[in-house]
């Protein structure tokens, strides 16, 4: 019996293609917003729809497959069985592909849900929940099947995303469709401003947040060549992880007309969220600080550990943007927009691209092509995020205090317009700094093509332990 | 029995694990989220909020298809100088009718809860074609296409309206029967500018206190 590793192939190879195609959209709409006329009057081309292209091609293209790749990789290897129901998994491999390939032309033809994060319309939502429904079978399948007594921690994150997102997913896609490329949401107004938040800041939460961190527990140990810190920090972090962040959507809607108890709990709730969001930081950096000599050498370490780094930025930045007296200013600015960058390039990409030169040698039973590429990378990625994410916080922090200012009669003190032309420098930055970011993506690519390529007919078979105890 | 031993079991049972990530994280939206959507005083519209017409409609789904709530608010927060410069703050009660809610996460443009009335036809259809043309420093695409499509070109503002009514808009049979010939001779830039001139227009029909 050998793991079934093509799958993991398939979907890194897919996951690397959305990165790519991702980021080029990105930067694309980042300079759109230096140069406002480059989408040349065509409709496909327009900053709103290829915005929304930008989000779902990173976030279900390049994130998504990224975390079935890894799952799918470590779900076998912590269990010692190969995949449950391979066809199946098949099968969510098509099925998600097609979901981006589709829905990321229909996105640009303008079919568009209108809910951030969730904007593809009522048929793919339909085809996600079926994919996603699968990819539940397929892994906790092979963990029924495991051969291990116990379940590792990095599958019980795997798992919270699974289950949490299905559940997100389906309430929020809920809707009375008009046409086969137009729907309204069964919710209206601030009832829907609700549901929504509840599911984009827990897309947040179990997709970047959950997801990922099941990544790192299985591939920061394996990478640093260390066990986990803490086992016992590690369970107690992943359920007041699981229990908190549900409650924390509301600071999305600080000062909107919600009800304010619906605020200020999830204000409270945000802050609780450091605790375990820290306990896990501090778990991997206590892992790695075992293995901090391999660090020096070893590229794809120093892309999880850089990542850890962005990983506790962004979980400390979060809660302080969720108190009501700090979100009075940072809401509805680039601040977000830099907050949400230094977690998903600082963060997600990087924890991605460290496990990717990890795994891609691996899966082809070769070295890494060029170490010194991917060394080159990530000085790319980390001057590319730095950029980023400083010039949207100098932007974010203008506005925040511009638009605010009042005079001392008591009138606001600048123009909207003003202040939006002020932030040019600011978007030029940004543009530059994502242009960073994606030279080193495709570094990646160019690289992880090429070690492929020198691929070497490789089945691993789970080794040969005694039964254990208690098996199921 | 301590926390680990407890723990234990839990690790060693899948559908255990299942069953406690589903409690535990059901928990939150339960007590925060559901109470609100079950609540209908939270979806109830407020006393001036009139449906959108079906030009209206036609120009809203147009904005969604353009994802303008991405570069625009419709919430005014209750703050000083937002009120100063867009208007009264936005209530619960104006919002019954949109679905999905547009009140977007980010003000690269300014907030558009109170802009219906603030300008001429004429100024919007100027803006929306050539935004430079008025607004020098401006970074808004232009939406040339707008002009040239004819509103409702897919002909389905019935069906939509039909989803709508079934979701409890208080539009007639006789409305939705009439709506597609209102939209005759309209373009898709008709649309857009009459939804955002009704944008506010319940905050003008109601008393302020």
């Amino acid at each position: 019996m050998k793991y079934e590793d093509r799958i993991v192939t398939a979907f890194t190879g897919c996951s690397v293609l959305w990165a790519v195609l991702g980021m080029l959209a990105g930067v694309y709409v980042a300079a759109e917003l230096v140069w406002p006329t480059i989408d040349f009057g065509l409709p496909g081309l327009s900053f709103g729809r290829l915005r929304t292209l930008h989000t779902t091609l990173v976030l279900f293209g390049f994130g998504v497959s990224g975390l079935i790749a890894t799952a799918f990789y470590s779900v076998q290897r912590t269990s010692h069985v190969r995949l449950f129901a391979p066809g199946l998994a098949w099968f969510v491999f098509y099925a998600w592909q097609l979901t981006i390939v589709l829905g990321g032309v229909s996105v640009m033809a303008g079919w568009n849900a209108g809910k951030e994060y969730a904007e593809l319309e009522w048929p793919f939502d339909l085809a996600i929940a079926v994919a996603w429904v699968s990819f539940g079978v397929v892994f906790f399948g092979t963990i029924a099947r495991r051969r291990m007594e116990a379940i590792y921690i990095s599958n019980w994150f795997y798992g919270a995303l699974i289950i949490v997102v299905a559940m997100l997913h389906i309430v929020n896609s809920l809707a009375v469709p008009a046409t086969i490329g137009k729907s309204y949401s069964l919710f209206a107004g601030s009832q829907d401003a609700i549901v929504q938040w509840w599911y984009g800041h827990n897309a947040v939460g179990f997709l970047l947040t959950g997801g990922f961190l099941g990544m790192l527990y299985y591939f920061l140990p394996k990478q640093a060549e260390q066990p986990i810190w803490s086992y016992r920090l590690s369970i107690v972090a992943f359920w007041a992880f699981v229990y908190t962040y549900i409650w924390a959507g509301p600071h999305h809607l600080h000062y909107h007309s919600i009800p304010e108890w619906v605020q200020s709990l999830g204000m409270v709730m945000s802050l609780i969220l450091l605790a375990p969001s820290w306990a896990t930081m501090v778990n991997g950096i206590m892992t790695v600080s075992a293995a901090a000599k391999k660090l020096r050498s070893d590229p794809a370490l120093k892309f999880i550990v850089l990542s850890l780094a962005f990983y506790g930025l962004a979980t400390f930045e979060g809660p302080m943007l969720a108190i009501k007296s700090v979100n009075v200013f940072s809401h509805f600015t680039e601040w977000t927009i830099g907050h949400v960058h230094s977690g998903a390039l600082g963060w997600n990409a990087l924890i991605t691209f460290g496990t990717f030169y990890f795994l891609v040698p691996r899966l082809a039973g070769t070295q890494l092509y060029s170490a010194r590429m991917a060394n080159i990378h990530f000085w790319l990625a980390l001057a590319g995020v730095l950029l980023y994410v400083l010039a949207m916080w100098g932007a974010g922090v203008s506005q925040g205090v511009l638009w605010l200012s009042l005079d001392e009669l008591g009138e606001v003190r600048f123009s909207f317009n003003d202040v939006m032309a002020a932030m040019k420098p600011y978007y030029l930055l940004r543009f530059i700094g994502g242009l960073l970011f994606l030279a080193g993506a495709v570094l990646m690519a160019f690289n992880l093509m090429r070690t492929f390529a020198g691929r070497r007919t490789v089945e691993i078979a789970p080794p040969a332990v005694p039964a254990a105890r208690g098996l199921k | 029995m301590n926390f680990l031993s407890l723990h234990k079991r839990l690790e060693r049972h899948s559908g255990l694990l299942i069953f406690g990530i589903l409690v535990v994280s059901s928990i939150g939206g339960l007590v925060q989220v559901l109470p609100i959507v079950l609540d209908d005083a939270h979806g109830a519209p407020s006393a001036g909020l009139a449906v959108y017409s079906p030009l209206e409609l036609e120009g809203r789904d147009i904005y969604i298809r353009e994802s303008c709530s991405t570069c625009h608010t419709q919430q005014v927060r209750p703050l000083l100088a937002e009120v100063k410069r867009y208007g009264p703050y936005s209530r619960t009660g104006e919002f019954a009718y949109d679905r999905p809610f547009l009140w977007g996460s980010k003000r690269t443009g300014p907030d558009l809860a109170r802009v219906g009335g603030k300008y001429s036809d004429a100024w919007h259809h100027l803006h929306l074609l050539d935004p430079r043309a008025v607004v020098p420093a401006s970074i808004m695409p232009a939406y040339p296409w707008l002009a040239q499509r004819d509103a409702d070109h897919g002909r389905s503002i019935a069906a939509r309206m039909r989803a709508l009514q079934m979701l409890g808009h208080p539009y007639t049979n006789e409305d939705i029967a009439a709506a597609p010939v209102q939209l005759e001779g309209m373009t898709e830039l008709d649309a857009v500018t009459a939804y955002l001139q009704s944008l506010g227009r319940s905050m003008h029909a109601e008393p302020q206190p």
